[in-house]
C-alpha cells in the first residue's frame, strides 16, 4: 500500500535530508527528505521509533502491578496509562462498572491530566512557533524566549500545569507515579480539604482556560489563510463518545466519521475494537499504520486527538466549551475542520472543558465519601480505553488463573495518527520545501506540523547528553553529504 | 516553612542507568539525619519540566541529580548558572533554562544551582542499573551527605573525581 510522496519511483539520483530527531516532541523521530538535484520533493517519511518493548516487559507480571508500572511508558502523560489499565483490568476483576466514587475520583485525576497536558502543550511547546511565526529566530523560539516577550502568557501556563498536576496528586495519592486507581475502583478518596483548596483556585484557572481559548481564537483570525491552509487534508475521525453523543474523555462508545462528516459507525462497545480497527506494518518504518477496517488501509486511516474530538462529538457538556466549540465549528463554513494548526485551538477548548468538568466533579459527594471498590466475576481478558490527551489510547490485556499477565497490546494516540502525521509532514514539504533550498526556518515548518499533532515517541531515557537535534544530508546511495547537530544546550555545529 | 534545601532527581526506574537521578534521592530519604530533614526537601521526577520552576521559590541552595553520559566517571558536580538554552521539549528542560524561566518569572536571581552528573552507560528498558553505574551512585552519595553536612553544602565550584 503507497501514498502519494511516500516512496519515490527511482531512488537514484536523489539525495536525503534527515531531521532526527525531531525536535520539542517526545523520544526520538526522524524526518527522511529524498530530493532530487533541482531540490524537487520525491519522497518523504516520518519515522518514528516506537516503544514495543514495553508489552513483552509487562507480560508475566501480576495483573494488579500493571497500573503503576505503566507509568513509566511516559513521562509527560503517566496518568493516561496508569487509568487505561486500571480500565482494563476492572474487566479482570469483574467490576465494569465502578463505585460512584471511584468513577468521580478517577475522573477528576483523568481531567487534571488533559488539563496539566494540553496547557505543558499549547504555552511551553507550541506558543513559540504560533506567537513568534515559524520562521522567527531559532533562539527565540523556545519557552525561554516566550517567558522573555510574554511573561504573564508563560506564568499563566505554568499555573494552569501546576492546578492540574496539584489534581493528580491528591487524587493519585503521590506527586509522580501515583497508586490511585486500582483494579475495581481507587484506593482512596478526597478530603474536604483537598477539594476546598482546589475550589478555590477554580475561579482564577477558569478565567484563564477562557483566556487561552481566546488566544487560540485570535491566532486563528490574524492569520486565517495560514492557519486554514497549513498541513490541510482530508481524513477519517475516531474518538470515544458518550451514548447520547456528548463529549466524554474518560468514558464511552467508539464512534467514527468520514472526511465530510458522515458517521460511519457509532455507539461501538469499546471491547470489540478489534472489529473495526487493524494496524498494518510498513517496511520502513517500526511503527505501525492502524486504519479502519471496513474501509481498507488506503482509504481507512484517521485522525484522534482534539481535532477528532471536538468535531466527533454532538456537544461538549458544560456550557462555556460548549459555546467555544459552536464557533469553532462555525470557523468550518459546513465542512469539517481539516487544516493541521486547527488542533491547538481544539486542545484549548478542551482545556476550558476540563477546568469545567473539574469544577462540576469538586461538588459531587462521592468524591468525598464512599465505596471505594467493586468486584464480581473474574474474567480473563479486558479492554481499557480512554481518550488521553493525545488521542485515543487502548490497553488489552489477556490474563492467566495465575493472576499473570499472558498477552498485552497497547495502541497509543499517536500510533493512531501514525499516517496523519506523515500526511501532513509531506503536505507542508510539498508546499513549502519544493525546488527550495533547505533553511532551518523551512525545516521548523516540518516540525511545527507534527508538533501540532503533540506526537509522543514513548519516552525513551531523558539523561543528560542523550537528546542531540541532527540534520543529515545524504546521497541516494546511504552515503552522509553534509550533517548539522544542535546540541542539548542549543549550539549547532557541523561534527 | 519551605526547607531551604532542595535535592531533585531525575529519571525512569525502569531504563537501567537512567535510574541513578530518584534511586539518590530513595537512598536519602532513608539515611537523612532527623535533624537534615527539616532542611532538606527530596523531589524526584520522570525529567525537569517548566513548573519545577515554582520547587526553587524560597531555597537557599537547589541540588539537580541526574545519570549522564558525556560526566565523567564516577560523578561531576558543576556550578550552574541560568540560560535561554534551546533545550526545552515536552521531554525535559535543562536545569539552566529552569533557572532562566524562574529569572523570568519572578525578576529575581534563583537561588544556587549545583548539578550533580553521574557517569551512566546502559539505559535498556526493564534493566536494573549496572554494577559500574551502581559504584557511581554510592560515590555520588557519600558527596551529598558530605556536602550537606558542610558550612558551604553544593556550592563547592567545579569538581570531577
Amino acid at each position: 500500500m503507497t501514498f502519494a510522496l511516500e516512496t519515490a519511483a527511482n531512488v537514484q539520483g536523489l539525495r536525503r535530508v534527515a531531521i532526527d530527531p525531531v525536535s520539542r516532541v517526545e523520544g526520538h523521530g526522524k524526518v527522511t527528505l529524498m530530493l532530487d538535484a533541482h531540490n524537487h520533493i520525491e519522497q518523504v517519511r516520518l519515522h518514528i521509533v516506537e516503544f514495543r518493548g514495553f508489552e513483552k516487559f509487562i507480560e508475566g507480571r501480576p495483573y494488579w502491578e500493571v497500573p503503576v508500572m505503566v507509568q513509566r511508558l511516559c513521562g509527560i502523560c503517566p496518568v493516561s496509562h496508569h487509568l487505561a489499565a486500571s480500565k482494563a483490568f476492572d474487566r479482570v476483576v469483574g467490576a465494569p462498572q465502578i463505585t460512584a466514587s471511584a468513577n468521580a475520583v478517577r475522573r477528576l485525576m483523568h481531567y487534571g491530566q488533559i488539563l496539566q497536558s494540553h496547557a505543558l502543550h499549547f504555552y511551553h511547546l507550541s506558543s513559540p512557533d504560533l506567537l513568534f511565526g515559524f520562521d522567527s529566530e531559532v533562539a527565540r523560539r523556545n519557552i525561554v524566549g516566550v517567558a522573555q516577550a510574554h511573561p504573564e502568557v508563560a506564568k499563566k501556563g505554568i499555573l494552569l500545569r501546576k492546578f492540574g498536576q496539584e489534581i493528580i496528586r491528591i487524587t493519585s495519592g503521590k506527586r509522580v507515579h501515583g497508586t490511585g486507581a486500582v483494579p475495581g475502583g481507587v484506593n482512596k478518596l478526597v478530603t474536604i480539604e483537598e477539594r476546598n483548596a482546589l475550589q478555590e483556585q477554580l475561579p482564577q484557572m477558569l478565567q484563564w482556560a477562557q483566556e487561552s481559548v481566546d488566544l487560540a481564537k485570535l491566532l486563528h483570525a490574524q492569520n486565517e489563510t495560514l492557519y486554514r491552509s497549513f498541513a490541510r487534508f482530508g481524513s477519517n475521525l475516531l474518538s470515544l463518545v458518550r451514548a447520547d453523543g456528548a463529549m466524554d474523555l474518560y468514558d464511552g462508545v467508539l464512534r467514527a466519521r468520514d472526511a465530510q462528516g458522515v458517521l460511519l459507525f457509532d455507539g461501538l462497545d469499546d471491547q470489540r475494537y478489534l472489529e473495526v480497527i487493524e494496524e498494518e506494518v510498513r517496511s520502513w518504518s517500526y511503527m505501525k499504520f492502524p486504519h479502519l477496517k471496513s474501509l481498507g488501509a488506503q482509504q481507512g486511516w484517521y485522525r484522534v486527538g482534539p481535532l477528532a474530538r471536538v468535531q466527533n462529538c454532538d456537544f461538549i457538556p458544560s456550557e462555556r466549551a460548549e459555546a467555544e466549540r459552536q464557533v469553532f465549528v462555525a470557523w468550518g463554513q459546513g465542512g469539517l475542520i481539516d487544516g493541521s494548526l486547527a488542533y491547538h485551538w481544539a486542545r484549548m477548548i478542551e482545556l476550558l472543558h476540563a477546568v469545567e468538568v473539574i469544577g462540576q466533579l469538586l461538588q459531587d459527594p462521592a468524591l468525598l465519601s464512599g465505596d471505594l471498590t467493586a468486584k464480581g466475576e473474574r474474567c480473563a481478558h479486558g479492554v481499557g480505553m480512554i481518550e488521553a490527551p493525545r488521542g485515543t489510547l487502548i490497553h488489552d490485556y489477556d490474563v492467566g488463573d495465575d493472576d499473570l499477565v499472558t498477552r498485552c497490546n497497547l495502541i497509543v494516540s499517536t500510533t493512531h495518527n501514525n499516517q496523519a502525521m506523515n500526511e501532513a509532514v509531506r503536505s507542508v514539504a510539498r508546499e513549502y520545501l519544493q525546488g527550495r533550498e533547505l533553511t532551518e526556518g523551512l525545516l521548523n515548518h516540518i516540525e511545527v506540523a507534527i508538533r501540532a499533532y503533540d506526537p509522543c515517541l514513548s519516552c525513551a531515557t531523558h539523561a543528560l547528553g542523550k537528546m542531540p537535534f541532527q540534520v543529515s544530508l545524504l546521497g541516494a546511495d546511504g552515503s552522509v553529504l553534509d550533517r548539522l547537530e544542535k546540541s542539548q544546550q542549543g549550539g549547532v555545529s557541523h561534527p | 516553612m519551605i526547607p531551604s534545601i532542595l535535592v531533585f532527581g531525575c529519571g525512569n526506574l525502569s531504563r537501567g542507568d537512567d535510574a541513578l537521578g530518584p534511586m539518590l534521592v530513595a537512598a536519602l530519604r532513608e539515611q537523612l539525619s532527623p535533624a537534615l530533614r527539616s532542611r532538606v526537601e527530596l523531589l524526584d521526577d520522570g525529567q525537569l519540566q517548566v513548573e519545577h520552576a515554582l520547587d526553587l521559590v524560597g531555597r537557599r541552595q537547589v541540588l539537580f541529580v541526574d545519570a549522564s553520559v558525556m560526566a565523567a566517571a564516577p560523578f561531576e558536580v558543576r556550578a550552574l548558572q541560568a540560560a535561554a538554552d534551546d533545550s526545552i521539549s515536552t521531554h525535559s528542560v535543562s536545569p539552566q533554562a529552569l533557572m532562566h524561566v524562574y529569572q523570568n518569572l519572578y525578576g529575581a536571581a534563583p537561588p544556587p544551582c549545583t548539578m550533580l552528573a553521574m557517569r551512566g552507560d546502559s539505559f535498556e528498558l526493564g534493566e536494573p542499573p549496572g554494577p559500574q553505574a551502581l559504584q557511581h551512585l554510592a560515590a555520588a552519595l557519600a558527596w551529598v551527605l558530605d556536602a550537606l553536612q558542610s558550612k558551604n553544602g553544593f556550592i563547592q565550584g567545579p569538581r570531577s573525581l
